[in-house]
């Protein structure tokens, strides 16, 4: 009986809201999506992360911090969505530190150069807001809540990073250099973020059917290419694939096949930063273990009367 | 001394503690105690690297040698600097962090509300933007003095041990030399020694709250005035500088 | 010990006399820091007036299946809406 209510508001595309009847199988594959779609969010605080302390001008790194806490504030809505599923963010945060769950694979790439702070923003936060504006439209109402704010915060990270590589590529040649490099290395697995093709995709079918999922993993991938493509041209950089041409049938570009294998190895464990980032994480909450358990203890004094507010 | 330069010079201190600051505070994006305060720290970060932009624009102006704001933080030495100490003392764990940033943030919101009524117009109104935030500052960070030094025994312990440790450069804010006076006079710099007895008693009212020990006024470490810093500068300006001073004719 | 904190839901007023819309949640072990870390999640972008936090354990929420019995017998009531009305031709202000 409450999932037949389930299914009708599901036809109907209304939203689903956390104390209505879902069915299990709804409820978990929603807490694994949304769970890492957080976790993608804080791991990838890092790498960029890693350049603040060097960013290059006052306001490269007042735009760098500002986009770092974005994305801080964008994991934090998330876990908030998932917490409404009926799972803690203690118990999120144990599941990522124990590789039960996953975040995004591009975030286990190192960012190297200046011009890596401009390709991520760019190429990464470019695919994740193809894949974002979708999910505005996911069936759960508190996820879709919070990807309509993530995409309108987000709508200055892209910008940011183009115009970093866009200064970059015009400037002297070793900017240009490194502009290009940074494109080398970042383009392949951004167009991997989309997943999987669809005929190899564990995920979606289900996904679908409860339109949590809207479009497929290739029809997402092919809007990326299609705009990034004109963007990579208008500054003067090369899209690193001797493949690519434009379909003047189908109006799209076409590139190489990826390198699934290589995909399939760093998601599993092997890639340049894995473990990096994961110590990081565990370091930083073990770190501040006491700090929470002060605040907690603080609370509980307020709560029996033992201090004042 | 003109009194242009001794107000260029007075800049770059105001520019220089915000700067170095907001650059400690910058370093702990992606490892605050939990998501939240990993956000409230980031915040107080923009914020004093936003004033110290202001105060670097206004000392360019000033200077009108060429240099630009960024040049003045991105290009000068090490014992041109003139933070305060406090300032680039590392984060060490979060008790550090916090006390560091309630003994300056307390100094900071009495220097600035004192500066709002500069001679100096520009001055006056670049410190009335900085101590709104200021103000924040230090009810964030008075809030979690009082959590730390009436949280766990562990909590109390690494505040009062920040305290003890970092207690030697606050003597310092206080110091006033040529500069200060010559401005004082002039009705554009603020009397650090009225801002020392209000600082005092703000100190000492939180302190009381949180259940810390006030420690003794001994030994008090001096220097910014002249450049001279603790060794910790050295590296935060090496690894702030790098790019630039890599790529010297680049342009970011 | 539990050390992830308790969870509050926000509500951010933008312009005075607007109302307050729900924005989300955040943790927070008591009511001061409830507030700040409100401030510093959902208010980055300026244009904020009024900040409400409540513990998300103290909002109450109707079952989806009384939704029936609560929301359909309003629709009914359609001489509470001004359209149900029959203005004569002519008149003005009403």
């Amino acid at each position: 009986m409450p999932v037949d209510l389930f299914t009708e508001k599901i036809d109907q595309n209304k939203s689903i809201e956390p104390r209505d009847p879902m069915p299990d199988d709804y409820r978990y594959h929603l807490i694994r999506q949304i769970s890492q779609h957080a976790h993608s969010e804080v791991i990838g605080m890092q790498p960029e992360g890693n350049w603040i302390t060097r960013a290059p001008s006052l306001r490269s790194k007042m735009i760098l911090l500002a986009k770092i806490q974005d994305e801080g504030g964008h994991g934090l809505y998330l876990y908030s969505a998932a917490e409404t599923l009926g799972i803690s963010r203690e118990e999120m945060i144990e599941q990522l530190q124990t590789g039960k769950a996953r975040y995004s694979n591009i975030f286990n790439y190192p960012a190297l150069t200046w011009a890596d702070i401009g390709a991520i923003g760019w190429l990464v936060d470019g695919a994740a807001i193809v894949n974002q504006v979708m999910l505005q439209r996911t069936s759960y109402g508190p996820y879709a809540r919070a990807m309509v704010r993530i995409c309108k915060e987000e709508s200055f990270h892209q910008r940011q990073g183009y115009e970093i590589m866009a200064k970059m590529a015009a400037g002297t040649p070793e900017q240009h250099e490194m502009a290009q490099d940074a494109l080398n290395r970042w383009w392949a697995p951004a167009l991997m973020m989309f997943g999987p093709p669809d005929a190899e995709s564990l995920h979606s079918k289900k996904a679908f059917q409860w339109k949590i999922k809207r479009e497929s993993n290739d029809a997402l991938r092919q809007k990326f290419i299609d705009k990034t493509v004109q963007q990579t041209e208008v500054i003067g950089l090369k899209i690193p694939d001797p493949g690519l041409r434009f379909n003047e049938e189908t109006g799209h570009y076409e590139t190489s096949p990826l390198n699934w294998d290589e995909f399939y190895r760093v998601i599993n464990g092997n890639g340049p930063c894995n473990r990096q980032r994961i110590e990081h994480h565990k370091k930083v909450h073990a770190e501040g273990q006491w700090v929470r358990e002060a605040a907690a203890a603080y609370a509980e004094k307020l709560r029996t009367g033992v201090l004042e507010q | 001394m003109t009194k242009k330069d001794a107000l260029f010079q007075y800049c770059l201190r105001l520019g220089d503690d915000a700067v170095v600051l907001g650059h400690r505070l910058a370093e702990l994006c992606s490892r605050g105690p939990f998501l939240e305060e990993d956000l409230a720290l980031t915040n107080i970060a923009l914020d004093l690297t936003g004033q110290a932009q202001l105060f670097f624009l206004y000392a360019a102006e000033l200077d009108n040698k060429g240099q630009s704001a960024d040049d003045l933080v991105y290009r000068r030495p090490e014992r041109q600097f003139y933070n305060h100490l406090l300032c680039e003392q590392p984060n060490t764990d979060f008790g550090y962090t916090i006390v560091r940033q309630f003994l300056f943030s307390a100094y900071h919101c009495f220097l600035l509300e004192d500066l709002c009524t500069s001679q100096d117009e520009h001055l006056a109104d670049i410190s009335k933007k900085a101590l709104k935030e200021s103000r924040y500052h230090l009810s964030h960070a008075t809030d979690w003095m009082v959590r730390l030094g009436q949280g766990t025994k562990e909590s109390k312990q690494r505040a009062q041990q920040a305290l003890d440790a970092l207690w030697m450069y606050t003597g310092e804010l206080f110091e006033m030399d040529d500069i200060d006076l010559q401005l004082l006079e002039a009705n554009v710099a603020a009397d650090l020694h009225t801002i020392r007895n209000m600082w005092q008693q703000e100190i000492a009212q939180t302190l009381k709250r949180a259940g810390l020990q006030q420690p003794e006024d001994n030994f008090m470490q001096t220097g910014s005035r002249k450049g001279v810093h603790t060794e910790h500068l050295g590296h935060l300006l090496a690894e702030m500088q790098s790019l630039v001073r890599a790529y010297p004719e680049a342009a970011w | 010990m539990d050390t992830q904190l308790d969870l509050w839901e926000v509500f951010v007023q933008s312009k005075s006399g607007q109302p307050f819309k729900h924005a989300g949640s955040v943790h927070a072990s008591d009511k001061q820091m409830a507030l700040q870390n409100a401030r510093d999640v959902y208010t980055r972008r300026g244009e904020t007036s009024g900040l409400w936090v409540v513990r998300a354990v103290d909002i109450v929420a109707a079952d989806l299946e009384d939704s029936e019995m609560l929301f359909d017998p309003s629709n009914e009531k359609i001489y509470r809406h001004p359209t149900f009305y029959e203005v004569p031709e002519g008149a003005k202000n009403i």
